[in-house]
């Protein structure tokens, strides 16, 4: 019971402030060194691939950076359903808190893939099934985004952008779908990279430690960033006016 | 690594393709921070400007 | 409840009888960016041949978008939406409807209008049969998904633009396989399953999206 108690004391934005901060510096931290060690190791520990020489060396970022645009999009879609459900501000906030990090881990994933099919595949971009989803999932942070931000009412935005993200989750299973049927009609020559370059255990180890990195990193941003949501949404506020932070 | 930084830097003729994905995200990871850090000390600028109106109000 | 449903109907059919010109530019539109395409591209009949099914289809997506501020703007400025939210009928059965009438005067029309437009892209008699039938069964819910858009961003400065934002990329699953549809039957390998996975669009689309559209008009008029 008590238990239950002190998560709901951290749902007020006063609360969860200073407790952000903290969870912030940790991650912010644990991504540095883990940072240092995935891009040590991705330099100077991986092995040259036999197929794709150094080229290959971008799947640290891309692979990692893919990852986190979807992670990050069903986590601030369970924010934004918890927010629509139990009406608490503060899961509505992480939600926005997300979307732009979501939005710039699409963009890295993007623009990583655009760099590895050039020497691959000879074309800075193919109509792969994968990245055509992943450019889909940037339209819908984009769009997210774009609605919080024409919406002056903050409870509107909220809970107008968690109907979006909802939407947007049971959609996602579907585009994807539909993208890989239509790829697979349309493609003459497969263009697969994984399949032939088995990925050897050193690698996968860097790739899981850049995942790891890049995953502390957007807590780390998403958590600063929600300090600043909660700072602007609750200027009035007495607790606000009487932080330390604050220069009289 | 045996062949000094400038055959490091090459990347075996892939330079332009693994420096351009790590440098535009080294760019973005490094510009994002900075991007919230202006977010909070606006906002703080502007809580202690309503603190300060505030307290002139009452005095 | 489903007198409630035809009532909003009739009603909203005999709204858009008296004001015409707001479907006719829907479908003008239509007939406008579907024409434009050979004047861009050259009147090279087997090229136009190849790019009916995308044109046609990512037409028919603009036009439905496009007419979509109307569906909830006239009854949230005259405050008759307001009493639909306070009606005893679940409002998303009311949505229905509503998207309903809004797809007989703006999707329908283009439906019809559109082997018409084919004989200009030379196509043959199969193919436009195709192609009207997924657009029959493909452009109900495009207005279904898009009335989600449309109660998000209602009476939003630029709510035009940032619907299409919204719901363009919602599209792209009915757009894949409404011209895939077409273009499987034109090159001989039948549109069968583009077909049916079409069909189930529609029906998923007509299950959920007037909930969520429901909810979203809550939202948005409280």
């Amino acid at each position: 019971m008590s238990g239950r108690l002190s998560f709901y004391r951290f749902s007020s934005p006063a609360a969860f402030y200073p407790l952000a901060g903290a969870i912030g510096k940790v991650s912010a931290l644990i991504a540095v060194v883990l940072l240092a060690i995935g891009l040590y190791m991705s330099f100077f520990v991986a092995p040259t691939d036999y197929k794709q020489g150094e080229g290959y060396r971008i799947i640290f970022i891309h692979v990692p950076s893919a990852w986190m645009s979807m992670f990050i999009y069903l986590v601030m879609a369970f924010w934004a359903g918890i927010g629509l459900v139990f009406n608490t501000r503060l899961s509505s906030m992480m939600a926005q808190a997300l979307a732009p990090t979501g939005a710039i881990m699409t963009f890295i994933a993007l623009w990583t893939g655009a760099f590895w099919g050039k020497p691959m595949w000879g074309a800075w971009w193919v109509w792969d099934a994968r990245l055509t989803s992943e450019l889909i999932l940037f339209f819908l942070y984009i769009g997210f985004i774009a609605l919080q931000g024409s919406i002056d009412d903050t409870r509107r935005a909220d809970r107008a952008g968690a109907v979006l993200l909802l939407v947007g989750v049971v959609n996602i299973p579907i585009i994807y779908f539909s993208v890989k049927w239509w790829n697979t009609l349309h493609q003459g020559a497969t263009v697969s990279v994984t399949e032939g370059s088995s990925m050897s255990t050193i690698m996968l180890q860097a790739m899981l430690i850049m995942t790891f990195a890049f995953w502390a990193y957007s807590v780390a941003v998403a958590m600063y960033r929600v300090r600043s949501i909660i700072l602007e949404r609750e200027k009035d506020t007495r607790w606000v006016s009487e932080l330390p932070e604050v220069r009289r | 690594m045996k062949g000094g930084v400038s055959e490091f830097f090459a990347m075996g003729g892939y330079a332009l393709y693994v420096w351009g994905s790590f440098g535009a995200t080294a760019l973005l990871m490094i510009a994002e921070p900075l991007l919230v850090r202006q977010r909070r000390k606006a906002a703080l600028q502007r809580i202690s400007r309503l603190v300060r109106i505030k307290s002139e109000q009452q005095s | 409840m489903f007198s409630a449903f035809r009532i909003i109907v009739a009603r909203d059919l005999l709204l858009a009888m008296r004001r015409r010109s707001d479907v006719l530019t829907t479908l003008f539109f239509f007939v406008i960016v579907v024409s434009l395409f050979p004047l861009g591209i050259g009147p090279e009949l087997n090229t136009l041949r190849l790019i009916a099914p995308g044109v046609f289809w990512v037409a028919a997506l603009l036009a439905s978008m496009l007419a979509l501020e109307k569906l909830f703007f006239v009854d949230y400025q005259d405050g008759s939406l307001e009493q639909m939210l306070l009606a005893p009928q679940p409002l998303s059965v009311l949505v229905l409807g509503k998207v309903l009438a809004h797809w007989l005067v703006t999707g329908l029309p283009l439906v019809l209008l559109s082997p018409l437009l084919g004989l200009q892209y030379d196509l043959s008699t199969a193919t436009i049969a195709v192609m009207m039938f997924t657009l029959l069964i493909g452009t109900p819910a495009l207005s279904l998904i898009g009335a989600i858009g449309a109660a998000l961003t209602l009476g939003i400065r630029g709510g035009g633009v940032l619907v299409s934002l919204l719901v363009l990329p919602l599209y792209i699953p009915v757009l894949i396989f409404g011209a895939g549809a077409v273009e499987a039957e034109a090159s001989g390998l039948g549109g069968a399953g583009h077909l049916s996975m079409l069909g189930a669009i529609l029906l998923l689309s007509a299950l959920a999206a007037p909930l969520a559209t429901a909810a979203a008009l809550r939202i948005s008029a409280e």
